[in-house]
């Protein structure tokens, strides 16, 4: 009496024969080398908005090459006019920091690898530049490439050690290796880095268009370049099989393996990539400084990274970008207001907050994580979406949630 | 000799500080998977308190010492306990974003122990004993050295007596193992969240108070520079083990004094090293579950 | 002739309604609109291929992954509750791979278990004489059989509404196979059990309904035996023949089946 629609002894609504289930069951798309399958790729409409975004991009890098030339002023923002060298500095400032966000979003949002040493390689741009042009006659090009020559030996060295353990071990184990450099600048072995004081740049081989506070305007647009340039990088990876892969892994490691792919290698490679990507910026960053400081290796500095990745929205890219401009203007405005007279004469339960730029920047941070979750560029999502009536989580797209669950 | 024996000492006193750190950052991450960046402020927080009470009971005397104890280890259980309460819990699971916002917080805190007692070190007195010397197989050993150990050493003891013989202790170990068995039993492991962060942070507190007499110095960046290396003493060790982290506690601390004093201050790259080579041959530490 | 479970699925409410329940495991949906209910007596049958969402649907039961749809336990809604206040509703579960506390000992996994003011102590003892012999054993250091005993020692500890137990018999000997079935017949006087179980032998012993999984949905519901002895059935949703099914099947199973009532 048992018959595939009967109910009468377990009760319950049971299902007609169909046996199919396994094929209706919803899977993400396999992003394993498809073409198209990206986020986004298969909604209408998608394509005419990347379309307008990437115009939008190309003019606002037009409006940043000219902005030297312009007389503009942003009260509130920069310190002065746009064409003054304290503005260009901040803004070049802001670009590198950027940029530097952008490679940390390649280990995070785009590996899954929460990293606490990316200082490290920062750290080694910035000062084996300075160290390497303080001892050698070398002009600046082969300099930088002997730099870089040693960026990657470490990365590969720390990469393959630190990427045996995944989640918070890994973030534990960066964080330690980074330490070890930090600890050997600040020990200044035989002089070589000044240790607290940090080095002040040797300019004697350096191209005089790159020297001194009349050319700050070049070294903006060195700057603008490299954040174009990265940006221009990390999309590419991103995009490539590569980055595609790296995706799947972090989404789904044991699959990844199952379709024969090498996790390790491909987690490793971002990493390298991302190592030599931060390194260059710090060289630029040296240049920009006419110095190195400590702190360009300490793991503040790999904090801020991710302070501003998550600020801006991680899996986002332009979320990497507007965090970085974000945080680096916040921070310099806030110290301003913190040395302010108004702030001076306020009691002291409001003065010592208020006078304590990274107080508010980590209360702000908090703030974020917990309810903000998309950063600023999800909640700029959300909000477009809500205008133009679709739904968010549509469509498939990951959430920076999950992003940060792949991460763990 | 005498060297080697006050190198120990030394080394032994400071491993004792690591593992007051370290502790409470094992079984924090054992039992909940959060990787508290908070850690160190429970300490600074502990040191700082500790010291304000010193201060203003005017005396270096023992008692003065003992209650600036117990209220360093009071200030840093009442912070551990509102981190967990005000900002872990709403994430519960997410244990990224938990990293993260205990990270916002030790800025956070950080800056505001930098606007209160200002960014310099702030030099402190214990009782005078601390000051002498004990001498043993010929090297003067500084008396302070003896107080840290005895305390971690007491410490330990509490927290294995705990552990073993407690209700909640029980659930703890059971939590490290498998935490999502310890609720489909019916047992509410929130209680036992709360329950690690306060004991993780007394004993943070605690070692904040020690670690100003060991260093001589109160400073807001105290708890950053101790919390690294107990996290390479935590990773060493293996996540999630008492035992572990006291064992890699004492280690690192001789190894990166021994390393200081022969290998010419290289005592934090070997340490470093240490942890590179125990993650090449053991991945989940000395005393971690291999998974 | 009318049988016990048709009786009580007429009289008495079932003590464990499912409907429409979902739930994902890493984005991925594993238990899809799935409905079933269990009656408030005797012994109910999980069963599907690897793979096709049974331990995630009870996983799913008792909160222990996200999930969304309708759970009644004895007429209360559950389905947003915590898992912890589940089982202190009066769930017993009994994990698929055991999972004890391999760093605790015997004594003191089931210490961690007692819900109750007055855990049946006396009881497990009389059921696991081996066990506390080995109570100051760590848990890890038994055999799997044994674990498995700690495993349901657990469950029986504390009076319950219903028991959840996922494949007490996988991975062991078919002497020990005999006794889990007869401890669960034994448990069965008192409490429903919905039992994911792969050996059709014990199925056949101890199940009176079945509920059969294909893909994460409910395909099939009915009484066990008519399950059993339909081959095409069998073959089509389990993928095994109805030989193995009903090879070895002994005059001890309608004993049983009238004891458990
Ligand atoms: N942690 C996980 N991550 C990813 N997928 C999972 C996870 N747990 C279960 N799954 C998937 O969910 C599906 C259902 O698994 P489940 O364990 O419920 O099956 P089952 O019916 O109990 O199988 P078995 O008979 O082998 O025990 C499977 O496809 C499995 O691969
Ligand atoms: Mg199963």
């Amino acid at each position: 009496m048992s018959t595939e629609t009967d109910t009468s002894s377990t009760g319950g609504s049971a299902q007609p024969a169909a046996d199919g289930g396994a094929a209706r069951r919803s899977r993400k798309a396999d992003v394993v080398g498809g073409p198209g399958a990206g986020p986004g790729g298969a909604r209408p409409g998608a394509g005419a908005r990347r379309l307008v975004a990437w115009a939008s991009g190309a003019a606002g890098v037009l409006l940043l090459v000219l902005l030297p030339l312009l007389n503009i002023s942003l009260p509130g923002v920069l310190p002065g006019p746009s064409y003054t060298p304290g503005s260009l500095q901040l803004l070049a400032m802001s670009m590198l920091m950027a940029a530097a966000a952008l490679t940390y979003h390649l280990l995070l949002g785009v590996a899954g690898l929460l990293s606490f040493g990316h200082a490290l390689y920062f750290g080694a741009g910035v000062y084996g530049l300075a160290i390497i042009l303080q001892n050698f006659d070398i002009p600046l090009l082969p300099a930088m490439g002997l730099t870089l020559l040693v960026v990657i030996v470490l990365a590969h060295v720390v990469g393959s050690i630190s990427l045996r353990v995944s989640g918070i071990p890994f973030a534990m184990v960066t964080l330690a290796f980074a330490q070890a450099g930090s600890v050997i600048v600040g020990r200044n072995p035989d002089g070589r880095t000044g240790g607290d004081e940090g080095m002040t740049l040797r300019t004697d081989n350096l191209p005089d268009f790159l020297v001194g506070v009349v050319n700050t305007r070049n070294l903006y647009w060195l700057a603008l370049a490299v954040l174009v340039a990265v940006f221009v990088i990390v999309t590419w990876v991103q995009s490539s099989r590569a980055g595609h892969t790296a995706a799947a892994v972090r989404e789904n490691e044991l699959r990844v393996r199952v379709l024969g792919l090498q996790p390790y290698l491909v987690k490793l490679l971002i990493f390298v990539l991302s190592a030599i990507l931060v390194s260059v910026i710090g060289m630029v960053f040296l240049l920009l400084q006419s110095g190195a400081v400590p702190r360009a290796i300490s793991s503040d500095l790999t904090i801020m990274l991710l302070v501003m990745v998550v600020l801006g929205g991680v899996g986002s890219r332009w979320g990497a970008v507007v965090g970085g401009v974000f945080y680096t203007i916040l921070d310099q405005r806030l110290t301003t207001l913190a040395n302010s007279e108004a702030v001076k004469s306020l009691p002291d339960i409001l003065r010592v907050p208020l006078s304590e730029p990274l107080f508010i920047l980590g209360t702000l941070f908090i703030l974020v994580v917990l309810f903000l979750p998309g950063g600023l560029a999800g909640t700029a999502e959300r909000l477009a979406q809500r205008r133009r009536g679709t739904s968010a989580g549509s469509g498939g797209t990951e959430t920076p949630q999950d992003i940060l669950e792949d991460a763990a | 000799m005498s060297t080697l024996v006050l190198l120990l000492f030394t080394g032994l006193g400071l491993g004792a500080l690591y593992f007051l750190v370290a502790a409470g950052l094992s079984l924090i991450y054992g039992l909940m998977g959060v990787l508290n960046f908070a850690h160190g402020a429970f300490l600074t927080l502990g040191a700082f308190t500790g010291w304000e009470m010193a201060r203003r009971a005017g005396s270096d005397n023992w008692g003065v010492f003992l209650l600036s104890l117990v209220i360093g280890a009071a200030a840093g259980a009442a912070f551990a306990a509102f981190t967990e309460f005000v900002l872990i819990r709403r994430l519960y699971q997410r244990h990224i974003e938990q990293v993260l916002v205990t990270l916002g917080l030790s800025l956070a805190a950080v800056a505001l122990f930098d606007g209160t007692w200002g960014t310099d070190p702030v030099y402190i007195q214990g009782p005078a004993w601390f000051k002498d010397t004990t001498d043993i197989l010929g090297a003067r050993v500084p008396n302070d050295r003896f107080v840290c150990i005895v305390a971690a050493l007491l410490v330990l003891l509490a927290l294995v007596f705990f552990l073993k013989k407690t209700r909640y202790g029980m659930i703890i170990r059971a939590g490290v193992e498998n935490r999502s068995m310890v609720t489909a039993l019916g047992i509410d492991v929130r209680k036992a969240f709360t329950l690690v962060f306060t004991i993780g942070g007394a004993a943070a507190g605690l070692g904040g108070v020690l670690a100003s007499h060991y260093f001589g110095y109160v400073s807001p960046m105290l708890g950053g520079s101790l919390l690294i290396f107990a996290f390479i003493v935590t990773v060493i060790g293996g996540l999630g083990s008492l035992t572990g982290a006291a064992i890699a506690a004492v280690a690192v601390a001789v190894l990166q004094q021994f390393a200081n004093f022969y290998l010419g201050g290289t005592g934090d790259f070997v340490v470093v090293l240490a942890l590179a080579l125990v993650l090449l041959f053991r991945p989940t530490g000395l005393l971690g579950r291999t998974a | 002739m009318s049988t016990a479970a048709e009786r009580s699925a007429t009289e008495a409410p079932p003590i464990l309604r499912v409907e429409g329940l979902n739930a994902r495991i890493a984005g991925q949906q594993v238990v899809e609109d799935v409905s079933f209910t269990v009656p408030a007596t005797g012994i109910t049958a999980l069963l599907g291929r690897n793979g096709v969402g049974k331990t995630s649907t009870i996983k799913a039961i008792i909160g222990l992954i996200d999930r969304a749809g309708v759970v009644e336990l004895a007429g209360e809604r559950i389905e947003k509750e915590a898992t912890f206040k589940i089982i202190q509703r009066g769930v017993g579960y009994v994990p698929e791979d055991r999972e004890v506390f391999s760093e605790l000992t015997v004594a003191e996994n089931l210490r961690l278990a007692e819900r109750d003011a007055a855990p049946r102590r006396q009881l497990v003892e009389e059921l696991f004489p081996d066990l506390l012999a080995r109570s100051g054993q760590m848990a890890g250091t038994l055999s799997g059989g044994q674990q498995q005993m700690v495993s349901l020692a657990r469950a029986l500890l504390n009076t319950n509404k219903i028991l959840l137990v996922d494949e007490p018999t996988k991975g062991l000997a078919p002497k020990i196979v005999g006794e889990v079935a007869e401890t669960l017949a034994e448990a069965a006087r008192t409490v429903p059990i919905l039992l994911v179980e792969q050996n059709l032998h014990v199925v056949r012993q101890l199940a009176e309904g079945v509920v059969v999984l294909s893909g994460g949905r409910v395909v099939h519901t009915g009484r066990a035996l008519d399950f059993l002895d339909d081959a095409r059935l069998i073959q089509r949703h389990l993928g095994v023949s109805s030989d193995t099914a009903s090879h070895g099947e002994t005059a001890a199973e309608p004993a049983q089946k009238g004891a458990a009532l």
